[in-house]
Parts: C-alpha cells; structure tokens; sequence
C-alpha cells in the first residue's frame, strides 16, 4: 500500500470508482465538466479546482454541468435521489447553501423521518469549506455545525487521502443526505491509499496520535496543526491523544470519552465559529458525561466570532493555530482540579 | 583500521518501518557478542521485538540511548576488537551516514509484488537468495506482513516468498466458493507462475492446513513443511476469535479480539488494529472472511483434519506452537507424533511475531535437514 496520493486524487479515485460500480451514480454541479455547453475533455476543468478532473471523458453524460441555480440543481439533484439515483451533488463553496438550505434542511433531511422509512434520500452534496485559501468571507467558511445541527443529515468533514476516498464511498452508498465537506486548503495533502474500493463507516473516529496526559479532539484543517502541536507538546513531556472525529453527525463520543476517561484533560479545536460549534457540543457531552474524570477545565481553541478575514494578516489569526492549540493544553497541564 | 569496526544499525521490519526507538541495551560496553544473541529491543509504532546481533565482535560503543527514536539503518552502537583506539571509534561514530543508497536497494526489494494467476492476482514479496526457496504462507485474516520478522531474516538462507491469499492482503478478493481448496489451489497456481519447486513451505494457522495440502496434493513441490500452530490438526478453534475478527468494524471491538493473537497483549498496537481495519474495509473482504469463517470453522469447529495424510507424507515436518496459543489449542501437536515438535512457552499465536528470533533459527535448521 505503498501509493500515495492527494486529498484531490482520492475524491476523484472515490468518484470514479463507485461510477464504475453502480450505474446510478450520476454528478452533476457548476463548472464540474466544463462550464455549460461545454464540447468535451479538452474544455473540461472538473470543477473550480479540478477534482473532477478527467471523469468526463470516462463517464460521458454521467456528469452534468449545471445553470448557476443552487436552488435549481440540489432539488433536481434530492428529486433525483428520491426516484432511485444516486447523485453527487458538487455545491461548490459550501458558503452557497444559503440559496438552498430549504431542500437540504427542510425536505431531504427530513424525507425518511415524514414517509415513514418509505422514502430514502441518497444524495452526496460535496462543497469546499474552510479558511486559509485568501478566498474572503463568503468563500471560506466552516459551516459544519449548521448542518450538524440538522436531524436527518449526516456530515463528514475527512483530513486526509485515505479518509476522503473511504467516507466518500460511504458517503455514496450511504442511503441518507450526506454533507460531504473537503477542506480546500487541504487538497494537496497526501498520504497513503489503496488502490481498491473501501469504505469508512460513519462514526468511527481516528486517533491519530496517542497519549496519557491531555486529549486533542478535532477534525479537517486542524487534525495537522493538533499533531503539530502534540509533537511539540511530547518534546516538553506532555503526551497528547489526538483525536480526528471524521464525522461530524453521526459523532463517535464514544472514543472521545473513552480518551478523557484516561487523559482527564480536553482540548476542543475546531476552525468553526465558536457559538454551537462542534467544539461547543464536544465540550458539553464531555462534562455530562464524564466530568468526574475531569482533572482541569475543558478548553476550546475555535476561530473567533467573526466572519473569515481577507487579510492574509488577519486570516491567519483566524485558524486555530499550533501555537494557540500548545497554549491551550500548557494551560490546562498546569493546575490540578482540586477535588470537591 | 575502518575494516576491524562493525556498526549495529536500526533494523528494518517490513515495507512501512522508517524509524524505530531503542526501548532497552541487553549488552554493556566492554561485552563481547555473540551472533544471533539478542543486544536490544526495538519498538515501532506496530511492534516491539528484541534485535539479534547479526555478527559477533566486542561492543565499545553504546552510540544510541535508551527511549530515543532513531532512522532505519542509523547507527546504534558500535564493535570493534580491543586493539581499536577510542578516537577511531569516535571518528567512525562521527562519520557515519546513514547509506542512502543500501536504503533504495533496500526499497526496491521491499517492494511488494504482483503475479497474474488463474485465479487472480496475488501479491507477494521476494528476496533473493541462493538454493532452495521459502514460501511463507499466513493465516485466516492475516497477510505477508505477518511475516515481517522473518522474511529478511532467512533471505541469507535461500530466495524467500511470501504471499497474500485470496481474499488477503493485496491479492484478490473476488474468488467464487471461497475454501481451503480453492487457497490450496491459488498457491499451488503462485508456486508454478513463479516456478518454485522443491519449496520450504511455513505456514501460520490457516496458512498451515494449506501448505500441508499443498504438500499432499502436490508433493514434488515441497521440500519440507514448518506448521506454526496450524490449523487441521484437531477439532478446537477459538470462536471469539474467529467470529469476532469477522464481526468487527471498529477499532474497539477490534482490538480485544486481537488480544487472543498474543501471550503479550500489549503487542497489539493502535497501528496494527487500524492496518487490519483498513484491510477489512477494503470491498469484498467482508464477503471473504465470511465465506472462509463458514467453510471452515463453524461454531468454532475445524471442518478438516489433516493429520493421517500428513503423517503419510514422506517429508520433513516440523511443528511449531506457542504454548500460550488462545485459537488453536498446542495439544494438537500431539496429532503429528512423527514430526519434529517445538513448544513455545512465551508465544501465543503468532510464534513468528512473538517468538520470532527463535522461529527464524528453527525454520533454518529445518532447511538445513
């Protein structure tokens, strides 16, 4: 297994993979073959950056560019879901849902629940989350606790290659709505990948990293800076478990717990707004659930509550970053929580 | 004066080791060495086990410290006769480089393989060698990299294999009727394609019931068997185990079935549960493991006993079995009253992981008959 590849060729290997294998998987978004209209390979971008890439001319009319209607196309896309396809819906900048959340939220998260298990939704709506791109406000949110919010959707959020391809295939055969959420910073980033069909299931966390003394839950982006950050913490004698949830709804608190249980210390990063964020609802299950196990108090390390800077300056304050992530756990390293 | 010094360096354990940490010195400075004698533990992030001298000579220098992490092939410690002043010891300390290129030798060989055979294609690992070839053969949920341990550690011995089943590793998954004939099939198959014959067969577990089929359907291809506690023996199978392994999807239902692998559960790694979850995500293993878990272990019943035709066979037979066995019970050894038996006591399982210094040299000595 010794291949390596990018986030980007994973979703790509994942997608191309599963069309081979079940004629109802269809793709259709903005801009994915070539822009509308468009002849052929040769004007086929795959996509703003280039995911899809190359499976139009393997899959012909299996992808379908779209208007520039979100509205339009992700109904079309659950409608289709509803009568027996399996789309892959590419919403793009995952900051788009706004012009879309009625059929995402308001029709297919809650179509099995109404129709009594009659009805299935299996639908993958990819888009781009995060920052650190220079992409501005309106293009680099993390918005997985809206949808993390919603019963009915389930939501993915990988931080590697061998995780997007394995949850994409999930994802795809998954016969629920799915949020299938690829951080645009991270499409580079490679690791090792089978080149065989596998698949994830959903609410299994990853530990990426083990440790006895603070335990580091996160996902996406800062799953990179969280190790960064344990390898620097292990140099001063602070072992750190780092967690990397993998998905956001359904979420494994069971690892999570079980790592407090052992470690009695949690740090919570998420590139999300603070307010109901993952890191919030980690947080809240944790001191329910195992606050006798709690030797200091919980710690978020979460982007402020603002919308994502253009400054390069100020956006890179904005991601949670090592430093912060090290100052969190140095913090909660240092007083013992006196018992009651 | 470079001549007289020999490095001890970090070894490298299957395809993925890059690094190792040196967890415990067995020798002082001042010691003399003797081959084969076990100078240090290493751990990996999958596996710990004690490192064996490969050559003798008197150890002047400790350069590696204990709980630090260290390249493969990096230097750890240092043998010279004691007619070697310090300072050209110092100077060899000083100068040594890790060698890049014995490193892509080294990677090339440690690449894996694939073969096409009438029933797929398997993936194997090779490492050449003079005389008789080894093909090593894992068991039930297993792959070549259980073998992580011996295949580099024979390679002086003769050309080594070691082979992915069907429905394992990296060979296919996509084998109709998946059972022991149809694996006794593919490796008989793999044998041909890669024109190995008068073959020292070690088989693990399953692996075992298929090299002694192997040696009774096809005798001119074996030379010898080694049987590390193997299946077909007798009628006892763990059923935790087997339905366990079968069951799991995460690492937490995972990991205490693995437990029963080992006398020394702590070898069971987070890496080595999610390398064998990674593997039974892979589609068709599921359907595979199912298939063969049905053909042949039942309720915890073994369907085949081999133990009247390989008594029959007119080869070598040496069983090997890790008196701390939790899946297959070592009094099956009693079954082969013929053959040359070895009674682990601080291995379960997986005598070759577990025990593996002490395997490598009974499966040389199996060779050497």
């Amino acid at each position: 297994m010794a291949r390596k590849i990018s986030i980007r060729q994973a979703i790509n290997e994942a997608i191309d993979q599963e069309m081979q294998r079940d004629p109802t998987v269809v793709v259709m978004g903005e801009d994915i073959v070539g822009g509308t209209g468009a002849p052929g390979e040769a004007d086929a971008w795959g996509g703003v950056l280039g995911v899809t890439k190359g499976l139009y001319a393997k899959h012909g009319n299996r992808l379908m560019d779209t208007p520039l209607s979100e509205s339009a196309y992700i109904g079309a896309a659950i409608g289709a879901a509803t009568c027996g396809l399996r789309p892959i819906a590419e919403l793009m900048f995952i900051d788009f849902m706004g012009v879309c959340l009625d059929e995402i939220f308001n029709q297919a998260a809650k179509f099995r629940y109404m129709f009594g298990g009659k009805a299935q939704t299996p639908i993958v709506i990819r888009a781009m989350c995060g920052a650190g791109f220079r992409a501005a406000a309106q293009h680099s949110q993390m918005l997985t606790p809206v949808f993390a919010h919603i019963p009915g959707l389930k939501v993915v959020c990988p931080s590697n290659a061998y995780d997007a391809k394995g949850l994409l295939i999930q994802s795809i055969r998954d016969n629920d709505p799915v949020i299938f959420l690829e951080h645009k910073n991270l499409y580079g980033h490679e690791s090792e990948v089978p080149e065989e069909s596998y698949a994830i299931p959903f609410a299994e966390a990853n530990i990426v990293r083990e440790g006895k003394h603070a335990t580091i839950v996160t996902y996406g982006q800062t799953v990179h800076r969280s190790v960064e950050a344990a390898n620097v913490l292990a140099r001063e004698g602070v072992e750190c478990d780092v967690i990397d949830l993998r998905t956001l709804s359904p979420i494994d608190m069971d690892t999570v717990l079980e790592s407090v249980e052992n470690t009695g210390r949690l740090v919570c990063v998420d590139e999300a707004n603070p307010r109901c964020s993952i890191a919030a609802d980690v947080s809240a299950v944790v001191a329910q659930e195992a606050f006798d196990a709690l030797k200091a108090p919980i710690r978020m390390v979460t982007a402020p509550h603002t919308p994502v800077p253009f400054s390069p300056a100020l956006e890179d304050l904005y991601v949670p970053s090592v430093d912060a992530i090290t100052g969190a756990v140095r913090r909660i390293m240092g007083g013992e929580r006196k018992a009651a | 004066m470079h001549e007289k010094i020999t490095p001890i360096v970090m070894p490298k354990w299957g395809l993925t080791m890059k690094e190792g940490t040196l967890s415990a010195w067995h020798v002082a400075e001042g010691q003399t060495i003797a081959p084969g004698q076990e100078i240090m533990d290493v751990e990996t992030d999958k596996i710990a086990n004690a490192v064996e001298a490969a050559d003798g000579g008197l150890l002047r220098r400790r350069v590696a410290q204990v709980g630090q992490v260290y390249p493969v092939k990096s230097l750890l410690g240092v043998m010279a006769p004691a007619d070697v002043p310090d300072a050209e010891i110092d100077t060899y300390v000083s100068g040594f480089k890790v060698p890049i290129s014995a490193e892509d030798e080294e990677e090339e060989a440690a690449v894996y393989r694939f073969v096409e055979t009438p029933s797929g294609r398997i993936r194997y690992a090779q490492r050449s060698g003079e005389g008789a070839p080894v093909l090593f053969i894992h068991g039930f949920g297993g792959d070549l990299n259980n073998w992580l341990f011996n295949i580099d550690a024979l390679s002086g011995s003769g050309p080594v294999f070691a082979l992915d089943l069907p429905g394992h590793g990296g060979s296919t998954k996509a084998i109709a009727k998946l059972g022991l004939d149809a694996l006794v099939a593919t490796v008989v198959e793999f044998m041909n394609a890669l024109k190995l014959s008068g073959a020292h067969l070690v088989g693990h577990s399953m692996g075992g019931a298929v090299a002694g089929l192997v040696a009774i359907q096809e005798p001119k291809l074996v030379r010898s068997l080694t049987l590390i506690s193997p299946a077909g023996l007798g009628q006892e199978i763990n059923a935790k185990y087997i339905d366990g392994f079968v069951a799991s999807e995460s690492r937490r239902d995972l990991k205490p079935v693995l437990q029963y692998l080992f006398a020394n559960a702590e070898l069971v790694s987070r890496a080595m549960v999610e390398d064998l979850l990674k593997y039974k995500r892979l589609d068709g293993v599921q359907a595979a493991l199912r298939d063969l878990a049905a053909a042949l272990f039942k309720e915890g019943r073994q369907e085949r006993n081999l133990a009247e035709d390989l008594a029959r066979l007119k080869l070598p037979i040496q069983v090997i079995w890790g008196a701390k066995d939790a899946i297959i019970p070592a009094a099956h050894a009693k079954a082969l009253p013929n053959a040359r038996v070895e009674i682990i006591d601080a291995a379960g399982h997986m005598a070759q992981m577990e025990a593996a210094n002490r395997v490598n040299d009974l499966i040389k000595a199996q060779m050497a008959r």
